[in-house]
């Protein structure tokens, strides 16, 4: 699939910008044969691809400050890279433009245990900080399930959680201090080690925006004591209904569990036949909780919320008995994705976010829209902080499956804004979901964006066309009803 | 709810649009409990207190929402009433403090350094901006990264954003239990104290130094208190609740010092928490682990900033000083021309609170 180019065209032509970029990264940092750029074409949402004028791949920072400012100079858009592990298109290349991966920005600089931090650059691995910060008895709270691969700058940019964020919270939680090119190819620090800054929370405006208002070139991140105990449980509910009341009632008793998770019958079944973890395949329903602390309050915890189980209706509940049986029933979890991925052609997964009473009814509809479209859908869900990610099983190679597909998933995506949610939680606009955009906001908000945006970079060079739609798409598409700044069904309380 | 539940975005929006036609610049005016709290701004009053009452709270989602001049003590009583809390802990200063205020001005207390600050709990605001046009950003959900996070940056932006109509914020159960322990402490013994006893994650949730006094409080589950209280040692303290509410309210006796003394200021400073003692002259009240210290001191602002930027760290003038002393820490210059062009975009005019945080800001 073809998306629009948009914005600056360069002043350069590719033989001038090549030469220009070889006095800043030596040749093997140059790639710019279509075979060569090939596996930077697209990132983790494959059904979009778009080959690059030229890659950059820097080891310094101080080479990223020279080709961003060459770039500005130039007016050469400019699209960040990690790990490519993005699932809505976020680092899909610019045909004129340099697609700069950051990837061998890759040290870590420094970690301070007496203040618990660690300053790292963008292209060092999720889960490679908290390998190196073990020796502590430290590590990094947000755990994206692609942890093994992406990267803190790619996490920054997207705002990533992962399934410990209902206690741990996000990306935005967990970084202190940025260092950032601009669009200008000014080197700036954002944030500090300290618990605050002066002025605005630009820490904040940073996270989740996804390389449209600066490079990413060094981030310090929070880290924490290992707790001392860590306990997990799987509950099996033979309703979906009776599961999510079950997550209400844990926290309405006072506790925040360190992860919960649910995921419904078909998301069980592909995980069990996938991870062997022992998941019970005739349930409708299945909650993992993990609960963490000292060992005195683990024990308890995991009493409570046993009963809790039980008095929801849950037909079992297991108790991981050691550490081997913890990272087996986190294993079907986490590979809940590439097992989908095994029982079905392609997947398409969601994004959105609802308050949580709000799921019976949102998985109700997703069933009958899911017989509808005649494509079926296994739910996983960070039922803990209301974050669901439908996957839409298709098969790419029928001829309008992924057509339909597409289409199917934004209607689930503007039913979470009907409840009052949000049409990506985690992953992400990038390219994929900026038609969802014009759902969620109104002409106003996207204009308050765009200025925003414009703010940082006047000449739209960074990651141009990505994120925010502009609102002539959104009038293309009909898809903003928009009056006074309203939003589709104001009946529907938001605040 | 209470009786005086009102909703009053139209008629604010209508004077922020009045205003920015007639370029003419507003004083957004709360329950000014924090006026002190930046430079005066000269301008026509606007009063958003009409505007008030808790719209939505749903404890079992951990999200409460509120119209931005509802008392944070009516705030607080809800969340009590179902056993929840406001998890950054902030201070009131007076009665007639707001939600809007707290959130404008992001101010976080005593539980800070465990639970997070005022900006880590915002989920999402309405607001309306300089040009008065009324708009939503984030929402009541816990995970949202459509658009970008300008909720998050209306937290200290003290309305020179926007003008602040609703706020929904992540909410948290109450510890079961809280207690506090006193052990005798020098400045350094203390800081190696706390920074071993945090990194054994022990459920620390607030840190006092003063006096060679470290005061701590534990929270979480009685269970849990019970193992933590033999590893921290010291003695407990009969007046726990007390001793918090003083500190975050600063009415214990060391915040008013500074004005029994011509040309002493009280100095909020905000560094990294295992920066050793600072050389500053003066006295010293040290919270959050270490990275918040309390300076009452006569020594030059212009000192006071040059040491503490050494340290990587920034000095608010809190209280004491003259108007038109620096309130808050310069910014780098790259860092400055962002806010001003952040401030065009959302408010062209400079009709908002222009001058509150920096000059014409
Ligand atoms: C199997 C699988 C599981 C996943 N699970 C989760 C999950 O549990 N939670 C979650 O939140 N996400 C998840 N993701 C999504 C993805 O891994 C995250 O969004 C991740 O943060 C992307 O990191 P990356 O390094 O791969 O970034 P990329 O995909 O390379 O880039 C993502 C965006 O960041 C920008 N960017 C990258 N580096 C920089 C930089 N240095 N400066 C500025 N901008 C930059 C890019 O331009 C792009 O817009 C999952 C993805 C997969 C494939």
């Amino acid at each position: 699939m073809q998306h629009e180019a948009t914005h600056a065209t360069p002043n350069i032509n590719k033989a001038e910008l090549l030469k220009e970029l070889s006095h800043i990264v030596s040749a093997d940092g140059i790639l710019h044969e279509t075979e060569t750029m090939r596996p930077y074409e697209c990132d983790g949402l494959s059904a979009y691809r778009q080959l690059p004028w030229i890659v950059v791949l820097p080891e310094e920072t101080d080479q990223v400050q020279r080709i961003v400012a060459l770039c500005h100079e130039q007016q050469v858009p400019i699209v960040a890279r990690g790990a490519g592990t993005g699932v809505s298109g976020g680092a899909l290349p610019h045909a004129h433009g340099v697609l700069l991966s950051l990837a061998k920005l890759n040290r870590i600089l420094d970690i301070d245990p007496n203040n618990r931090t660690a300053r790292i650059e963008p292209g060092v691995r999720n889960l490679a900080i908290s390998q190196a910060a073990a020796q502590y008895n430290l590590y990094y709270a947000p755990d994206p399930s692609s942890q093994i691969a992406c990267t803190i700058g790619g996490n920054v940019a997207e705002n990533s959680g992962g399934v410990h964020c209902l206690k741990y919270g996000l990306t935005v939680h967990n970084i202190m201090r940025l260092e950032v090119i601009t669009a200008s190819g000014e080197r700036i620090t954002i944030g500090s080690e300290a618990l605050d800054s002066p002025g605005y929370d630009l820490l904040a405006l940073m996270c989740g925006s996804e390389g449209m208002l600066g490079i990413v070139t060094e981030v310090t991140v929070k880290l924490l004591p290992r707790p001392e105990r860590v306990q997990v449980m799987l509950a099996a509910f033979d309703d979906v209904v009776k599961a999510g009341a079950a997550v209400a009632a844990v926290i309405e008793a006072g506790i925040i569990p360190a992860g919960l998770e649910m995921m419904d019958k078909l998301a069980i079944q592909a995980a069990e036949d996938f991870a062997h973890a022992g998941y019970p395949r005739d349930a409708e329903a299945v909650l993992i909780c993990e609960v963490d602390g000292s060992n005195e309050e683990v024990s308890e915890h995991v009493a409570t919320i046993r009963d809790i189980f039980l008095e929801q209706g849950a037909t079992k509940v297991r108790t991981a008995q050691d550490e081997q049986e913890r990272a087996i029933l986190w294993k079907g979890r986490k590979s809940a994705f590439p097992a989908v991925g095994r029982i079905s052609p392609d997947y398409y997964c969601m994004d959105g976010t609802i308050p949580r009473k709000a799921l019976p009814l949102v998985l109700k509809r997703i069933s009958e829209m899911s017989a509808k479209y005649d494509l079926a859908v296994a739910n996983v869900f960070h039922a803990g902080d209301g974050n669901l990610h439908p996957l839409i099983l298709y098969d790419a190679n029928k001829p309008g499956e992924l057509e339909r597909t597409e289409a199917f998933g934004g209607k689930i995506l503007t039913l979470c804004v009907e409840v009052g949610g949000t049409v990506t939680g985690e992953h992400g606009v990038g390219i994929e979901k900026l038609d969802q955009m014009c759902v969620q906001f109104g002409a106003l908000e996207l204009e308050q964006f765009h200025a925003v945006k414009a703010a940082f970079d006047p000449q739209a060079l960074l990651n141009p066309g990505k994120a925010i739609p502009t609102l002539h798409r959104c009038a293309e598409l009909g898809g903003m009803h928009v009056h006074n700044g309203q939003l589709p069904h104001p009946e529907l309380e938001r605040f | 709810m209470g009786g005086m539940d009102q909703d009053n975005s139209t008629a604010i929006q209508q004077q922020v649009t009045q205003a920015s036609h007639d370029k003419s610049v507003l004083d957004i005016r709360g329950g000014g409990s924090k006026g002190f709290y930046g430079h005066a701004v000269n301008g026509l009053p606007l009063d958003v207190t009409p505007h008030r009452g808790i719209t939505n709270y749903a404890p079992e989602e951990l999200v409460l929402t509120a119209r931005a001049a509802t008392p944070l003590a009516e705030i607080e009583h809800a969340l009590n009433e179902r056993g929840q809390m406001l998890p950054f802990e902030p201070p009131h200063y007076g009665d007639s403090a707001t939600l809007g205020g707290t959130i404008a001005c992001a101010l976080s207390g005593p539980r800070r350094a465990a639970a997070g600050a005022a900006r880590d709990f915002v989920l999402g605001t309405r607001l309306v901006n300089g040009c008065g046009h009324l708009m939503s950003f984030g929402g009541q959900v816990m995970k949202n990264v459509a658009g970008y996070d300008v909720s998050r940056l209306q937290c200290g932006a003290q309305g020179t954003l926007g003008v602040l109509l609703d706020v929904s914020l992540k909410v948290l159960p109450r510890p079961e239990q809280e207690l506090t322990l006193t052990l005798a402490a020098d400045f350094s013994d203390a800081l190696t104290r706390v920074a071993t006893l945090v990194g054994q994650s022990l459920p620390i949730s607030a840190s006092c130094l003063y006096d060679d006094h470290l005061h701590l409080r534990l929270s979480g589950a009685r269970c849990a208190l019970q193992a933590a209280i033999k590893k921290v040692g010291g003695e407990h303290s009969s007046q726990s609740t007390t001793f918090w509410q003083q500190i975050k309210e600063q009415q214990h006796p060391f915040f008013s010092r500074f004005a029994k003394q011509a040309g002493s200021r009280l100095w909020r400073i905000s560094l990294p928490a295992a920066t050793p003692h600072l050389l500053l002259d003066g006295e010293w009240l040290m919270e959050w682990n270490g990275a918040l210290r309390w300076l009452t001191s006569d020594v030059s602002i212009e000192q006071v900033r040059r040491v503490v930027s050494n340290v990587g760290g920034h000095a608010t003038l809190y209280r004491g000083g003259n108007n038109d002393d620096a309130r808050f820490h310069p910014l780098s210059d790259g860092v400055a021309k962002l806010h001003y062009q952040l401030k065009r975009a959302f408010d062209p005019h400079g009709i908002l609170n222009p001058g509150r945080i920096y000059p014409s800001l």
